[in-house]
């Protein structure tokens, strides 16, 4: 009798299992292929864009994480990739460091709000291998060489140049790095985070190194300068942001040039300006989660953002794609925004890795009793 | 006053008999307790802390120790100490000076009741939204700030903007820290007998000796006391200080932040762990030292 009815219940949990499980099985194998997304290294393995598409189209959500609305564009770009795909974009935590985005990856591992994709800083970039899967786009042969990881574990998305914005009804233009000592700055220059913690503040440092004569191996004729700007009593030490500059608390501020332009379209009298002479710069990356809770979402966002269209919205932004050169090439380059935005001219520099991780080791050394 | 003690008299000689009977229950009854305590305070220090013995990649090591005594963060260690030590002794001061003035209002008197419930919610008032208004009010485009140079040309930061660095979280502890002191050390002050001063009057001392044979000594370790917990109060702030101060960590939770955030310098995340293990050491010798006090203390209060 007890045996009869733990069967009869049983049966009953089974039946009700069946067209569930049923569900379930529909819903994974939508895309209507036998593909593992989470190994797929190009559209290809999708039979094509179109399987990539549909696949990716199933699974119906990207999460995204540390992309701000006003970074490089980043609130159109979503909004684009939403209205074009039908796919849910979340985004996640958009104020985070690039740390944390690996540490998200780390502390969400296996749950479905876990990021797919990353935007990173070189530096976590490369030292963040194991966390991603490689993918290449179809236009991959437009990336130039040094702008990706051969298997495309990480590809180059889009770069800035380090820029001071100022408010030019406040403070005159500077246009060198001793101007910013003048009795005119005072208690206005700040930089968008800490240069021991922040990619943009570090580079803020490596503006002012080259700038004041001194070459990337070595950050100390940056720090050296800004602790005379502490001295003079025009360093701020407030985090810039888009608030700060509107209130005119930050009147002059070291940020990317995509940063300081996206403050100039909102902030009355915001103007940005670049020293001559050195322009330091520092490519942004995109790398897909191995991880990725939506592996498919993942790789079409990865052939998104490298399309004409996204490439385009980043330069409408203030930012440099980098595969700017096809894009002129090709003629498909928007061109408005680009006469906005200006080429970007002058000698380029960017740190090496090595360079990298031996200046932060400088900066945890000295900038705290630089500014203090 | 005789009826309402009667009950309570009562009820006190039947204690002891129901105290036994109840026996492991009682402890049953501290589980739900001591389960909480694990779960959100036991289990995750020791999770956190023991990464402070640990490489990235998980082996053995006391680097980050060693670490702790760097220069840069043991002057990190030094500016925390004298930021809560600073603090905690002028909170202390004037918690105690109101507390004593409020000795001179009615116990159950408006007034009281309103500096009491006040000192409460000011107490719990920090974080960001503290720093907020702090910032709103006296930061560099702060509305004080700005009516101070406007109507009077006085300019509050002519030295620099003190408020976003260390010297800034002094005006902003002490903030918190004077109404903490007054809900912890108005109960001792309460607990004065009026007979010990009439007792003092009576066998010919002054308000002289009151206080220093009497009051004084009655009062010293709930002050010290006190003080210790207004010290561990602003030793362990974070949020206050992360959202007013951006540039330097100059203090040991920043650092903290630091270690674990940072995209620049890289692979300290396991340091955080030995940081923390060293503002526990400040933070158990400190809370036993209090401890201590609070059990003589309480000899005065029953």
């Amino acid at each position: 009798m007890f045996k009869k009815r733990t069967l009869a219940a049983l049966a009953i949990v089974a039946a009700a299992a069946l067209p569930l499980s049923a569900c379930a099985s529909t819903d994974a194998a939508a895309p209507a292929s036998d593909v593992d997304a989470t190994t797929a290294t190009s559209a290809e393995d999708f039979g094509g864009l179109e399987g990539l598409v549909a696949a990716a189209q199933a699974e119906g959500q990207l999460n995204v994480i540390a992309l701000p609305d006003n970074w490089a564009n980043y609130g159109e770009i979503k909004a684009l990739f939403e209205e074009k795909y039908g796919i849910t974009v979340n985004s996640a935590d958009p104020d985070i460091s690039s740390a944390e985005e690996i540490a998200a990856a780390d502390n969400l591992k296996g749950q479905d709000t876990a990021p797919d994709v990353f935007d990173l800083g070189t530096a976590v970039a490369l030292d963040s291998l194991d966390y991603f899967a490689p993918y290449q786009v179809a236009n991959w042969d437009e990336i130039p060489a040094e702008n990706k990881e051969e298997t495309g574990l990480w590809v180059n998305d889009y770069t800035g140049s380090m820029s001071i914005g100022y408010d030019s009804n406040s403070v005159p233009e500077p246009t060198s790095l001793d101007d910013l000592l003048g009795a005119d700055y005072k208690g206005a220059v700040a930089l968008n985070g800490d240069p021991t913690q922040a990619g943009a503040a570090f580079a803020a440092v490596g503006l002012a190194t080259v700038q004041a004569g001194g070459t990337l191996d070595d950050f100390t004729p940056g720090i050296d300068f800004f602790e005379k700007l502490n001295d003079a009593g025009n360093f701020l030490p407030v985090n810039a942001t888009g608030a700060t500059i509107a209130s005119g608390e930050t009147k002059v501020v070291f940020d990317w040039s995509y940063n300081n332009l996206a403050a100039a379209a909102t902030v009355d009298g915001w103007k940005v300006t670049t020293l001559p002479g050195a322009v330091y710069t520092s490519f942004y990356n995109q790398a897909v989660s191995k991880d990725a809770p939506h592996p498919a979402a993942a790789r079409l966002w990865q052939e998104f953002i490298y399309s004409a269209e996204a490439q385009n919205l980043f330069i409408v932004g203030g930012a440099y794609p980098v595969t700017i050169q096809t894009l002129q090439d090709a003629g498909t380059v928007d061109t408005k925004a680009l006469d906005t935005l200006g080429a970007l001219e002058g000698e380029l520099v960017t740190p090496t890795a090595e360079q990298a991780e031996a200046n932060s080791a400088i900066l945890a050394e000295k900038w705290a009793a630089a500014i203090s | 006053m005789t009826v309402a003690n009667a009950p309570v008299l009562l009820s006190d000689a039947g204690t002891p008999s129901r105290r036994r009977s109840v026996g492991l229950a009682k402890y049953l009854g501290l589980t739900p307790f001591a389960v909480y305590v694990l779960i959100f305070l036991a289990i995750p220090t020791i999770l956190a802390v023991s990464t402070g013995f640990f490489t990235e990649d998980g082996s053995f090591t006391f680097d980050n120790i060693v670490g702790t005594f760097d220069p840069t963060v043991l002057a990190t260690f030094v500016s925390s100490f004298w930021v809560s030590a600073v603090t905690a002794i002028i909170g202390a001061v004037v918690g105690a000076l109101v507390c004593y003035a409020m000795l001179g209002t009615r116990a159950e008197g408006t007034l009281r009741s309103v500096v009491d419930s006040a000192a409460s919610v000011l107490a719990q008032f920090g974080g960001v939204m503290l720093a907020f208004a702090f910032i709103a009010t006296i930061g560099t485009q702060g509305l004080i700030t700005v009516w101070l140079k406007s109507s009077f040309g006085i300019d509050i930061f002519a030295g620099g903007p003190w408020i976003y660095q260390v010297p800034g979280l002094l005006p902003v502890y002490v903030y918190f820290q004077v109404p903490l002191m007054i809900i912890t050390f108005m109960p001792a002050l309460e607990g004065l007998k009026s007979q010990w001063a009439e007792a003092n009057a009576t066998l010919g001392g002054t308000r002289f000796t009151y206080w220093t044979r009497i009051a004084i000594p009655v009062l010293a370790p709930s002050f010290i006391g006190s003080l210790l917990l207004l010290f561990a109060n602003a030793f362990s702030s974070y949020a206050t200080a992360a959202a007013l101060i951006s540039q330097g960590s100059q203090i040991v939770p920043l650092q903290i932040r630091s270690a674990l955030v940072s995209e620049t310098v890289l692979g300290r995340e396991n340091m955080a762990g030995a940081l923390a293990l060293g503002m526990i050491v400040v933070m158990v010798v400190v809370m036993w030292a209090y401890s201590v006090l609070q059990s003589r203390t309480s000899r005065w209060q029953k």
